[in-house]
């Protein structure tokens, strides 16, 4: 329609450069879950989720944006927002600019609007190849000026997590921006808006224990380790091995901590579903 | 078990010195005034240079001194009628929280705390402290009830962090944090939180989303314990000391940051040297906090917590390629 193509005009295209920069090179891939080797064309063709055994590889923020949103296209925001030093903390400043060169993002999370089966979202995808995903300053203001704008617009949120959890070199400020993302989901869900929140693999610590807990609907992809303490921490402080599973999707799924484990390939049908059903405006439905 | 700490021991060997010198004088009969009151003179100087320049290091060695006062001892010392509650009504009474109702100078409030052990076995029953998310539960529970009734709410905040268990991460440690994250940024009563000891991570801030957040003048708060930061940053645990220089965890560095509003000062050598001298200072300054937000409606005081945390953090600005 004449209306949606004057809607999309605002639009940024993420130029498909940029997309596909930080997948790896190289024609064959090894799967590290069950050594099964493909065709890293045919990898990237089954969203980067194993043909022999399913194990979902991590995608990094541009891959999964691509994935989730219409046509891969973000209006990005704050994407100029970068870390500082604030506690001139020992060996920060140049891991910063090593983890920039590395993933090739600013720092661990890119946030915007987009379209997710038509409808309109304000979205923030974390990437675990920068810092390890962790929440500092930056993560925790774009999370939530990404919040206050969901609260503003009235725009559903969804954020896709994956984070070893707070960075250590901010300190106190790291501890800091879960307080502050979770308020701001406070004014969020007071005025009665739909957040979906997605836990990817790995979403430990500040994260976990923050905004990422706190969605209407949790969904999370399989084999997803997500909790609050790591395994080497627990099993060095009850002194046993903890089982295989532990902390995966499936376990927590079965501990009654999500709502869902979603495959990639259903995920945006998933979304969409949720979408609609809380887009509803009152009208009877077209009975075929 | 000896009371001070390494860098406290010039001072502990000069008193010793000087007792042994009053002892031997009266025993004798020799008169050593001058003597004394000249090592006396020597011992203030000693003092205020040994605790005058703590490093962050010694600070973080004050906040886990084993005689430091806990939230039970200054519960008592400061409220009266306290009344003990317990539970989180669904699955256990985690007794590394502690709290109920209790009157501050005749006023109803709620208080909340993280309760370390005072020995081995009490510390056990506690889990030294570190809560699961029943005791996170419990707390919320203790608030919401505050919140309905109108009342105040007190946090004291003492603990290494959440409890790193197996059945604590199945019961949802990070949703029990995260819910009373998002739940005290939402309450319409006052809520001034006391770091007391030692803040600890998310199991710290989840009694820590305050209008006003204190801190006595050696607590320590961070996101993760200096010890934990070494052994994952420098793959060396030893280096706890290192670390807490490093991550700026006193309350100076946190008044600097804007994350605490005030540092309650402690009286010299720390807290436990004169506990009821510390109680009666952190009373004053709960109830001078408590009578500023009294003035506040619920909205003005969700709002006034929602600026305080929006504000921390410090990033800058990259131009756009």
């Amino acid at each position: 329609m004449f209306k949606d193509l004057f809607q999309k005009k605002k639009y940024a295209v993420v130029p498909s450069e940029r997309t596909k920069r930080d997948i790896p090179e190289g024609l064959m891939n090894r799967c590290p879950k069950c050594g099964q080797i493909q065709l890293s064309k045919e990898l990237e063709k089954n969203l980067k989720v194993c043909s022999g055994c399913g194990h979902h590889y991590r995608l990094n923020a541009w891959e999964r944006i691509a994935m989730t949103l219409d046509e891969g296209r973000l209006f990005e925001i704050d994407e100029n927002l970068v870390s500082e030093d604030p506690l001139d903390f020992p060996g920060y400043a140049s891991k910063l600019e090593q983890q920039k060169a590395n993933s090739g993002l600013k720092d661990a999370v890119v946030t915007g609007e987009g379209e997710i089966g038509g409808f309109p979202v304000v979205i923030g995808v974390m990437s675990f190849d920068f810092f390890s995903g962790s929440m500092g300053s930056v993560v925790g203001e774009k999370v939530t000026r990404a919040i206050e704008r969901a609260t503003e617009k009235k725009l559903p949120l969804v954020l896709f997590s994956t984070s070893g959890g707070a960075r250590m070199q901010e300190s106190i400020l790291s501890l800091m921006q879960m307080a502050k993302t979770s308020a701001a989901l406070a004014k969020f869900h007071e005025q009665g808006g739909l957040f979906i929140s997605v836990f990817t693999d790995p979403t430990l610590g500040g994260v976990s224990a923050s905004f990422a807990s706190l969605g209407d609907y949790i969904l999370a992809e399989p084999g997803a380790i997500v909790g609050f303490a790591g395994r080497i921490v627990i099993e060095q402080t009850i002194r046993q091995k903890l089982p295989d599973n532990f902390q995966t999707a499936e376990f927590n799924l079965k501990h009654g901590q999500l709502d869902k484990v979603v495959p990639r390939k259903e995920m945006k049908a998933i979304l969409t579903k949720l979408l609609d059903m809380h887009a509803w405006k009152g009208e009877p439905a077209d009975v075929q | 078990m000896s009371s001070e700490l390494p860098f406290e021991r010039p001072l502990a060997e000069l008193r010793k010195k000087i007792d042994e010198l009053k002892h031997f004088g009266a025993e004798k009969q020799i008169d050593f005034s001058d003597e004394i009151a000249r090592l006396e003179e020597r011992y203030k100087q000693l003092e205020s240079e040994v605790y005058g320049g703590m490093s962050a290091a010694q600070i973080m060695h004050m906040a886990r001194h084993h005689q430091r006062p806990t939230s039970l001892d200054y519960i008592s010392l400061i409220f009266t009628d306290f009344v003990e509650l317990h539970g989180d009504r669904v699955f256990a009474d985690d007794l590394a929280i502690v709290g109920g109702l209790a009157k501050l100078n005749g006023m109803p409030v709620t208080v909340v705390g993280h309760q370390r052990g005072k020995d081995t076995k009490d510390n056990i029953q506690r889990f030294f402290g570190s809560p699961h998310p029943e005791g996170f539960r419990k707390a919320l529970r203790f608030m919401q009830q505050a919140n309905k009734f109108g009342r105040p709410i007190i946090t004291l905040i003492d603990t290494k962090g959440a409890y790193p268990g197996d059945t604590a991460e199945e019961r949802n440690q990070s949703e029990a944090i995260a819910r009373n994250l998002l739940e005290m940024a939402n309450f319409g009563v006052p809520i001034v939180c006391v770091v007391i000891g030692e803040g600890g991570s998310g199991g710290a801030l989840a009694l820590g989303v305050g209008n006003r957040v204190l801190m006595l003048e050696n607590a320590i708060y961070s996101v993760i314990s200096p010890n934990g930061a070494a052994s994952i940053l420098w793959k060396d645990a030893s280096k706890a000391d290192q670390a807490a220089e490093a991550m700026k965890i006193t309350a100076k560095d946190l008044l600097e940051f804007g994350v605490i509003e005030e540092i309650i000062p402690e009286p010299q050598g720390g807290a436990h040297r004169d506990k009821a001298a510390q109680a009666e200072s952190i009373k004053e300054a709960l109830w001078r906090n408590l009578q500023e937000l009294g003035k506040l409606s619920p909205d003005e005081l969700r709002e006034d917590r929602y600026r305080k945390f929006r504000k921390v953090g410090r990033f800058g600005t990259a131009e756009l390629e």
